[in-house]
């Protein structure tokens, strides 16, 4: 069952090790093409670790695996590492600041078992080009 | 290189005693030459105008980590005053912090040709060359500070002068710094733990050593060396009332030290923007005027220079090595605060500030600094600043000038104050009627600043060798002016010659010069025990490396102009 | 036989360690090995010489394939695109040195470029703050010889600054503070439980986006007024425990990144931060300072602060530098249409701007001066790869807490390769030619 929950994004250090092997490599992502949900939060989705999940927002929807968070309990708190993934569905709104609102998106995350998380140049590519599913 | 003649100026100089007469001034291969010297010059016809040398400011922050603080901090600062680029200028901004490039611009277009950076943090100091050599056209060089340097606390309390000249010779060199700066000794140090020294005999926290004692030992290890400039400083107690008894303590700091130096200056101690330490009284309600006590001790002893820091009424930003101060300042004002303390070296903090006539207080800010510069005996020794962006921007350098050599514009300033009479009550100026002369103007911003960094040898003045550094005023001496006519002339050169390359034409900037960074290479014997103590405080205290530390790379300095000293006798 | 390279500096992040040592061949060609770096740093020195590595400047053609081309033709489309925009993006500028941001200032100035760096998504809303508060702060070095109170607010040093924590804010042993971690106090405000959080002696697990709130009740607490039964999530006996922590060290530094900068409140967040750190300066010494991300991001903002005045979001489409976040700005320009052309070096936008953003950079005339493939040079026209700034080149950084450190060339760049300063120079050389300069 899909659930609601407020995303953040930010760095890690195998989004940084990655990222510096280079972004067109499986590392990165492995690294970043992921989402981290609280076990009661998996609970409520009702998926095995490791599962592809859609992850929906107002702006933008993305394809992630979804993975058991690292640097928790955070209940109600997803976390998408700093990347092109993540940007899909981040808020952009800078409010005047300058500054998109990376932290603080509330999303909407579903099974999707059966679609692929592409690699990073992939998915700019086809998401310029209104290639995205 | 191409041959000039400056002809039929009234020439002010000082070096060679000019005192307005109608001469004729040669540059050849970037120096002033004798008239008879140059074959086919370019001839520069300056009848009917004031000649002198360029400008020699002795101390404004211009470049570094504190004002770059102040200019990103203050996007306020550039608004209605930015500026495109054209023909050769590139674009400018900024009042009171201005960018590096407007910096060059707007000191040579008031004639000033060398300019010294007054306070660089060590562990900055590639922060500082960085700006100076965006700084076009003019000559620069920077202080750095020692008043509140771990290495120095500890051999000053043990009394080690040779140990301390040693790493002030080895700090200048790896920093590419020009003299010993000292800022509000011990205090900025107690600053890092929230403390300060508000009188020479506070003693500071930990290190044990009194700023009386770092004074006198920076002295003595700046004597021992024989640098160009003497110890130059900024003593405790900055701003408040009843300061200036700290100030004269500081001066008595100096009696009976003659200078050792080979570079003609004959100060031992230079005493910067005393017009913030001359304060009596022991509130704002009563603060007066001390200037008159200030000057007493200045004239009467010879080895002593100081320079004024003159209030400009205007909304500036302040800066400076003196942490607390600007804590202490924000805490009046309730501005925006900056504070940047620096690892085993120094601290700072950054302020906006008004500078209102309607406030009593500024007003007789404003008096005193005049003072200070009216009652000197000797304007050699007392030179023209405003402690830039401190108690001004130095684009009013012409209105100093004005205010300085015209009673009429004092009047007319002083009528204009909304406190006057409390003003007059606790000052001296309304009381005094002397007006100085461009030769005692070119005395304080030429001659005597050069002397006193102990470039006498290289400009300040018009004699054949010096560096051909010479400003065209359209200011006729002897015609009638106004006085808003002086102000207007000094803001706006009609010519400017920088080591002989024409920088203004007809009051257009056509070149943006070849500057040079001014630094000092001292020479001591090897002293492995210094040695011993640098490498083991950056092993465990620093955070960068001692291989880190020296500036070197011709990208921080591309156009060094190194002056050797030879300590080692 | 090998050679090591000692005081290496490290040009991933704000930390810029400079104590790395590298191991090189004989030659001075190969990059054997790293020392003292953290995972991140080894990675970025030993992956610069992956046999994948692009390098050549490459266009994108019709069919989406992309052509090796010269240099002279990249510098060709470079300055073609710039001078024929009418207002142009120039944005990035973090991984470099300050010698190639100062010549990009240039080219800036002479075509009326918008120039932006990374902090317009990382501490841009710091800076405003700045502006409107100031900022009590101090360097790192101040940090490990005094401080004994350390907060990290909004930020993971255990992940984006693997060795600030052993190198500068919580084990070293300084010169007032030789006890090292254990005469200190750590507090971390999250709102997870991070790996930085798990060695601190206090986390506030703080409502995600709520930290204006609790900012705000510590400045209450330290004036011992009354505050609500829990703020932000957190319960007021912790407030008040936190804030007497704080009051009672002998100096405090709070270390504080995106948690607070990109979340809603962003320049009112810090505001609020650094009006805490005001406010302690009350009772004890405080300091705060941003972890700044990029190692030359700090660097940018220097140079463009003494060039033209402002630190980011720098417009010189008039002619003078103009100022104004949320006009100014990278993402809003992007998303309101606002330029014509993208020349990015020194950054990924492609990966770390939102996509709405990235889109636009499609559609535009563009270049990425950037030696890696990334999802930037996935979207531009004109990909040029040019030398590491730290290993195949030197040049000037500053680290997170503005001091400036000269980098190191360790290695040679490959064969023929730029660096970013070449290039620069070239084209503006070229936006020169074009402009009858």
């Amino acid at each position: 069952m899909a659930i609601r929950v407020n995303l953040i994004t930010g760095r890690s250090i195998q989004q940084g090790v990655s990222m510096e092997a280079g972004k067109e490599k499986p590392a990165y992502t492995a690294a970043c093409g992921i989402i981290e949900l609280d076990p009661a939060d998996f609970k409520k989705l009702g998926t095995f670790r490791n599962t592809n999940v859609r992850v929906t927002s107002k702006y933008g929807s993305v394809v992630v695996k979804a993975v058991e968070a690292t640097q928790g309990p955070h209940p109600g708190v997803a976390y998408i590492p700093m990347g092109p993934w993540a940007n899909m569905v981040v808020n952009p709104n800078t409010y005047s600041t300058g500054m998109p609102t990376f932290k603080g998106t509330p999303v909407e995350v579903e099974i999707a078992k059966n679609e692929p998380v592409l690699g990073s140049l992939e998915l700019v590519r086809k998401g310029c080009r209104g290639e995205l599913a | 290189m191409t041959e000039y003649l400056i002809k039929n100026g009234f020439v002010f100089d000082p070096v060679l005693g000019i005192k307005g007469d109608v001469a004729d001034i040669a540059i050849k291969d970037g120096v002033v030459v004798e008239t008879n010297a140059v074959k086919n010059p370019k001839i520069i016809d300056a009848a009917g105008k004031t000649v002198m040398a360029g400008g020699v400011d002795v101390h404004a922050h211009v470049a570094g980590p504190k004002v770059n603080i102040g200019r990103n901090f203050r996007p306020e600062d550039k608004l209605f005053n930015t500026r495109p680029g054209r023909g050769i200028e590139r674009m400018q901004g900024g009042f009171s912090v201005p960018t590096t490039i407007r910096t060059g611009y707007n000191y040579a277009r008031m004639g000033y040709t060398t300019v010294m950076e007054a306070a660089m943090p060590p562990l900055y100091a590639r922060h500082t060359h960085e700006e100076m050599r965006d700084t076009p056209i003019i000559d620069q060089g920077a202080f750095p500070v020692f008043g509140n340097n771990w290495f120095v606390l500890e051999y000053l309390k043990n009394n080690e002068i040779e140990n301390a000249a040693a790493y002030i010779s080895w700090l200048l060199r790896a920093t590419k710094g020009y003299a010993v700066k000292v800022v509000n000794p011990g205090g900025t140090e107690a600053w890092a733990w929230g403390l300060n020294c508000e009188n020479i005999h506070d003693p500071v926290p930990y290190f044990d050593i009194t700023p009386a004692q770092i004074v006198k030992g920076l002295i003595e290890a700046n004597e021992y060396l024989g640098l160009p400039h003497s110890m130059h400083i900024h003593a405790n107690n900055l701003g408040n009332p009843g300061n200036y008894t700290t100030t004269l303590d500081t001066f008595k700091l100096s009696e009976g030290v003659r200078p050792k130096s080979r570079f003609g200056r004959d100060q031992v101690m230079h005493h910067t923007h005393v017009q913030f330490h001359s304060y009596g009284g022991d509130s704002w309600a009563n603060v007066e005027s001390k200037a008159d006590k200030i000057m007493d001790y200045v004239n009467s002893h010879d080895n002593i220079t100081i320079d004024l820091g003159q209030v400009t009424l205007d909304e500036t930003t302040t800066m400076t090595a003196d942490g607390p101060f600007e804590h202490h300042l924000t805490a009046l004002n309730h501005l925006k605060w900056a504070n940047a303390d620096v690892e085993l070296e120094t601290g700072s903090g950054v302020v906006p500030y008004i500078y209102s006539p309607n406030i009593k207080v500024c007003a007789i800010q404003w008096c005193i600094g005049l003072e200070l510069a009216l009652l000197a005996k000797d304007p050699m020794r007392v030179f023209m600043t405003t402690d830039h962006p401190n108690a001004g921007p130095f684009i009013r350098y012409p209105r100093i000038m004005k205010w300085l050599m015209s009673q009429e514009a004092r009047e007319q300033q002083i009528d204009a104050f909304k406190h006057k009479d409390k003003v007059v009550a606790a000052t001296h100026l309304a009381g005094i009627d002397r007006e100085l002369d461009l030769y005692e103007i070119a005395q304080m911003t030429r001659a005597g600043p050069a002397k006193a960094l102990g470039l006498g040898e290289m400009c300040g003045g018009l004699a054949p060798g010096l560096a051909a550094d010479v400003a065209v005023f359209d200011f006729n001496p002897n015609g009638p002016y106004a006085p808003d006519d002086i102000e207007k002339a000094f803001s706006n050169a009609e010519h400017l010659f920088k080591t002989g390359v024409q920088i203004i034409n007809d009051h257009d900037i056509v070149s943006n010069g070849n500057k040079r960074t001014l630094w000092v290479n001292a020479r001591v014997n090897e002293n492995p025990q210094v040695m011993r103590d640098v490498k083991e405080k950056f092993l465990r205290y620093y955070t960068v490396t001692l291989n880190n530390y020296e500036v070197s790379g011709h990208h921080y300095v591309p156009n060094p102009y190194v002056i050797e000293v030879d300590a080692t006798q | 036989m090998t050679k090591t390279v000692t005081d290496v500096v490290c040009p991933f992040c704000g930390t810029l360690c400079d104590d790395l040592e590298v191991v090189v061949s004989d030659d001075g060609k190969e990059l054997l090995e790293v020392y003292n770096a953290c995972a991140i740093g080894a990675e970025k020195f030993l992956h610069s010489q992956a046999k994948d590595r692009i390098t050549r400047p490459r266009m994108r053609q019709e069919d989406g394939s992309w052509k090796e081309i010269s240099y002279d033709e990249a510098i060709e489309y470079t300055a073609r695109i710039l001078t024929e925009a009418k207002k142009p993006l120039m944005y990035g500028w973090s991984s470099t040195n300050c010698e190639a941001q100062s010549v990009g200032s240039e080219i800036g100035e002479y075509v009326g470029a918008v120039m932006d760096n990374t902090a317009t998504v990382c501490h841009g809303t710091s800076l405003i703050a700045v502006q409107d508060i100031g900022i009590p702060s101090c360097t790192l070095g101040e940090v490990k010889n005094r401080a004994d109170r350390i907060v990290f607010w909004g930020c993971n040093p255990a992940h984006a600054h693997p060795r600030h924590m052993s190198r500068y804010s919580i084990f070293p042993r300084g010169f007032f503070t030789g006890k090292g971690h254990t005469g200190r106090k750590m507090v971390v405000v999250d709102p997870r439980v991070t790996d930085t959080a798990r060695i601190a002696d206090v986390h506030l697990q703080i409502e995600q986006g709520r930290d204006y709130e609790l900012l705000d009740a510590l400045r209450v607490a330290f004036k011992g007024e009354q505050l609500p039964d829990v703020v932000a999530g957190i319960p007021k006996e912790k407030i008040y425990e936190v804030a007497e922590t704080l009051k009672s060290g002998r100096f405090t530094i709070i270390f504080f990144g995106m948690g607070v900068t990109q979340s809603l409140g962003k320049n009112h967040n810090i505001d609020a931060a650094i009006a805490v750190t005001r406010d302690l300066n009350e009772y004890t010494k405080a300091a705060i300072m941003p972890m700044r991300g990029h190692y030359n991001v700090t660097g940018s903002g220097q140079v463009w602060g003494w060039q033209f005045g402002f630190p980011f979001a720098v417009d010189l489409s008039r002619g003078f530098a103009r100022y104004n976040p949320g006009e100014t700005t990278s993402n809003d320009l992007l998303r309101r249409g606002e330029v014509d052309a993208i020349f990015v070096l020194g950054s990924d936008p492609g990966a770390h701007f939102p996509f709405s953003s990235v889109k636009k950079i499609y559609d535009l005339p563009s270049v990425a001066v950037e030696p890696h493939e990334t999802p930037t040079t996935e979207v531009c026209k004109v990909h040029v790869p040019v030398a590491f700034v730290g290993v195949e080149v030197g040049g000037c950084a500053y680290r997170m807490d503005n001091v400036p450190i000269e980098t190191r060339k360790v290695v040679e760049p490959p064969e023929g390769m730029m660096t970013d300063e070449e290039f620069l120079r070239h084209v503006l050389a070229r936006v020169k030619e074009i402009k009858g300069v």
